[in-house]
């Protein structure tokens, strides 16, 4: 290095200390609210929606709900943006003032923060009345957010496969769980079991056993306030059960090149059995099983394989939740927007997917849960902002795979050290970490 | 001076000058000129510069300012409010361990490299001389370097697959392997760095092949008259000949290796023990939302790969080479 490159260094360097934190988006539009608007006919203004749903907005279905929108309020224009990378580019986006007029709450913003982008739409107590999943985005008795669909996680898996192996009942627990896979494992072709390893997020869906297990509402909180990996307790039995699918071999044989879009057609041919995903996967493996031309009937959804007082339980949670950006200047419009695809698009119905409204009908593919008798519960979110907190400050990820990936890792030999080891640490970081995030 | 006539002019007053000849064109005084005309020779050069410095400065040196600030606050990439917190996210880079420990993945890469330079090398050696199909292989070996980095990603994804073309390939040649190329931790740094390997191999090979057919020609032909053979002529023509491009793409490839990035990004994201250190400061910045120690951790690794590069300098001097 010559002395020049020395000047230029040190020049930048001084030059960053100069520099003010120039990120400010302003703390003067914050706690605006996007009412509804009184008349339908009169409210204006061009809209954009963003949104993670390329594929609908590729294949017109998007444009279709926006002219049926026009019907009801015609003096708004939607347009829609779909990004396929939704998390990382509309953190970059969140910058600006420019984030769209609608869109949907990313990850990355703390929940105290909400009223410095978003407008409000109402208080807890008003909505709380007529949808669910209210608490998931309230800030001081206000609500930030809507989801237009509820999701619930379980397995899904190919029925005629698990009737090929003498399975006719949901398993009740963990180790029936597996002695079904093994039987699915020596008497078909089938892959009991797909983790779908490389495309790394669907092994996230495991975080969401999460008060199934034990059918406790106040399961988030106790994430805040407890060890997640304590013996018995939720994540410990999910992970568990996880560890011992690939240790015994009932998994793919190499995770690490498995295939999330090939893993649809195969699961819905019977090549592959089961995986843990969620109720919004049921309409894209019936679609891929009509691609593929066999019968999309033979997709079925279960739940975790454990029982309180002999019944199964399943949560139910928001999806992405819908927002009205603070700086938008077509407010009205855009709370217009959310209400009607919230209530009246059939978003849900579409889709398959569990309606926001507290008194809608359950959908049709559910059939088996109300005949199981499967408790639904909702998770109470109010520690949800602190687990997320705890979740990056001590860099467990339990809503990111690595943890899971190092998980499977060690089940199949790849990665040295036990199981109790593994989660004793990730429960030490976990813990040590709480002490340190304030409420 | 039998090769004076090869010369450039540059060379001749270099010479001359050198060797206290009288000058060839006497040096006059320019007469001092009016000041608007000098203002704007001093200008001039600027002027051209206008573009390039502004584009630099926008681009390059304003994002690593920014880094550099953010590296000393606790900013998460969103939030309005971000506090300085000093050295603090320094002090825990360096005392947290595991942080570090990403560069044992960077050996795999720095091996890789020397596979890749030594190749890069005897390609380049053997396609300057005149053989068949020349040209035919040169578009071979670099067209790797053409392909998109997210492309190579994927199609390797399929290549190393259970079953994959990897395995076909090999079972054509009665290998019938039961691996899973990507499964342990040694195996899958070994098919990645492999994976680096083909795809900056061209990029390696093209530097060198411009800098050995730079050697004036009749060097080789007055070697074969003196009886030289091949190896003679590697060893005292080309690898002379070419060691600044040497040096140069031993500093490149070291760097390289220590920022490696997007083919085990793409293909592993990190698993199975493949995590480099740019992959690992991503994830902060992204994953985990610490902006603050991700910029810290990136000036970091800025600062090792400038010790490094100051370090090689200093073992190899950037000697002047003169053949002639």
């Amino acid at each position: 290095m010559n002395r020049r490159t020395v000047t230029i260094l040190a020049t930048v360097a001084g030059a960053a200390l100069l520099l003010p934190g120039c990120t400010g988006t302003g703390g003067s539009t914050k706690g605006a609210d996007a009412k509804a608007p009184d008349d339908p006919a009169e409210v204006s203004g061009t809209i954009t929606v963003l949104t993670v749903r390329t594929d609908l907005v590729q294949d017109g279905t998007m444009k279709k709900y926006a002219a049926e929108f026009n019907k009801t309020y015609p003096k708004v224009k939607v347009e829609f943006q779909a990004l396929t990378n939704y998390e990382a580019e509309i953190k970059i986006r969140m910058n600006t003032d420019d984030y769209g007029d609608v869109l949907l709450i990313p990850a990355v913003i703390k929940k105290d923060d909400y009223p410095k982008f978003f407008a409000s739409l109402g208080t807890a107590a008003e909505r709380g009345k007529k949808y669910r999943f209210t608490d998931f985005t309230t800030v001081d008795g206000k609500v930030y957010g809507q989801s237009p669909v509820g999701v619930m996680p379980g397995f899904v898996y190919n029925k005629r496969v698990w009737k090929e192996a003498g399975v006719t009942e949901w398993p009740t627990t963990p180790a029936e769980f597996l002695a079904d896979l093994e039987a699915i494992k020596t008497k078909t072709d089938a892959i009991p079991y797909y983790t779908n390893f490389a495309a790394q997020w669907p092994l996230t869906s495991w975080t969401y056993v999460d008060g199934s297990v034990h059918c406790d509402p106040q399961a988030t909180t106790k994430l805040a306030e407890d060890d997640p990996w304590a013996e018995n307790s939720d994540l410990r039995v999910g992970d568990t059960l996880l560890y011992d699918i690939v240790k015994q071999g009932l998994a793919e044989k190499d995770p690490t090149t498995s295939n999330w879009e090939e893993s649809k057609p195969r699961t819905a041919k019977g090549e592959i059995a089961t995986q843990w995903l969620g109720t919004w996967a049921i309409i894209q493996f019936q679609d891929a099983a009509k691609k593929a031309g066999v019968n999309p009937d033979d997709i079925g959804f279960m739940p975790f394989p454990a029982q309180t007082d002999g019944t199964f339980c399943a949560t139910v949670g928001p999806d992405y939740n819908q927002a009205v950006n603070v700086h938008s200047p077509h407010k009205e419009a855009a709370r217009a927007w959310i209400d009607w695809f919230t209530d009246k698009s059939g978003y849900d119905q579409d889709n398959l997917a569990i309606s926001p409204l507290k008194d809608a009908a359950m959908p049709e593919v559910l059939k088996p849960y109300e005949q199981a008798g499967v408790k639904l519960i909702e998770l109470d979110d109010a520690a949800g902002a602190k687990v997320k907190l705890i979740d990056d400050e001590s860099e467990v990820g339990i809503y990111k795979p690595e943890y899971r990936q190092d998980l499977v890792d060690l089940a199949r030999g790849a990665k040295k050290g036990s199981l109790d080891d593994f989660l004793g640490g990730l429960g030490k970081k976990w813990t040590e970490t709480q002490a340190n995030v304030s409420d | 001076m039998a090769h004076a006539h090869t010369h450039t002019p540059a060379h001749r007053t270099e010479q001359t000058n050198s060797e206290a000849v009288k000058p060839v064109s006497k040096r006059v005084a320019p007469a001092p000129a009016p000041r608007r005309a000098r203002t704007w020779r001093l200008l001039t050069p600027w002027l051209f510069l206008l573009a390039p410095l502004a584009l630099l400065i926008t681009f390059t040196y304003a994002p690593i300012a920014n880094m550099v600030a953010y590296s000393f606050t606790d900013w998460d990439g969103v939030s309005p409010e971000l506090h300085y917190t000093g050295a603090e996210n320094y002090t825990e880079i360096f005392t947290r361990e595991d942080l570090f420990q990403v560069f044992w993945v960077s050996g795999y890469y720095l091996v890789a490299s020397v596979i890749q330079i030594v190749a890069a090398l005897y390609f380049a050696t053997i396609l300057s001389f005149s053989i068949r199909f020349r040209n035919f292989f040169k578009g071979v070996l670099f067209f790797p370097s053409l392909v998109n980095g997210v492309a190579i990603g994927f199609v390797f994804l399929y290549f190393f697959q259970d079953g994959g073309t990897f395995d076909t390939v090999l079972g054509l040649f009665g290998y019938h392997t039961d691996h899973a190329w990507l499964g342990t931790p040694a195996s899958a740094n070994v098919s990645l760095a492999g994976v680096s390997i083909w795809r900056y191999l061209g990029m390696n090979f093209v530097l060198f092949l411009g800098a050995i057919q730079s050697i004036p020609g009749e060097l080789y032909e007055a070697a074969e008259l003196d009886g030289a053979g091949r190896w003679h002529q590697f060893r005292y023509i080309i690898l002379p000949g070419i060691k600044p491009v040497l040096t140069l793409t031993v500093i490149l490839s070291v760097s390289g290796s220590l920022s490696a990035f997007e083919i085990p990004y793409i293909m592993t994201g990190g698993a199975t023990g493949t995590e480099t250190f740019v992959i690992q400061t991503v994830k902060l910045a992204f994953q985990f939302n610490k902006t603050g120690l991700a910029s810290a951790a990136a000036v970091v690794l800025l600062l090792i790969i400038l010790l490094v590069t100051w370090v090689q300098r200093r073992l190899v001097p950037d000697d002047r080479v003169d053949l002639v």
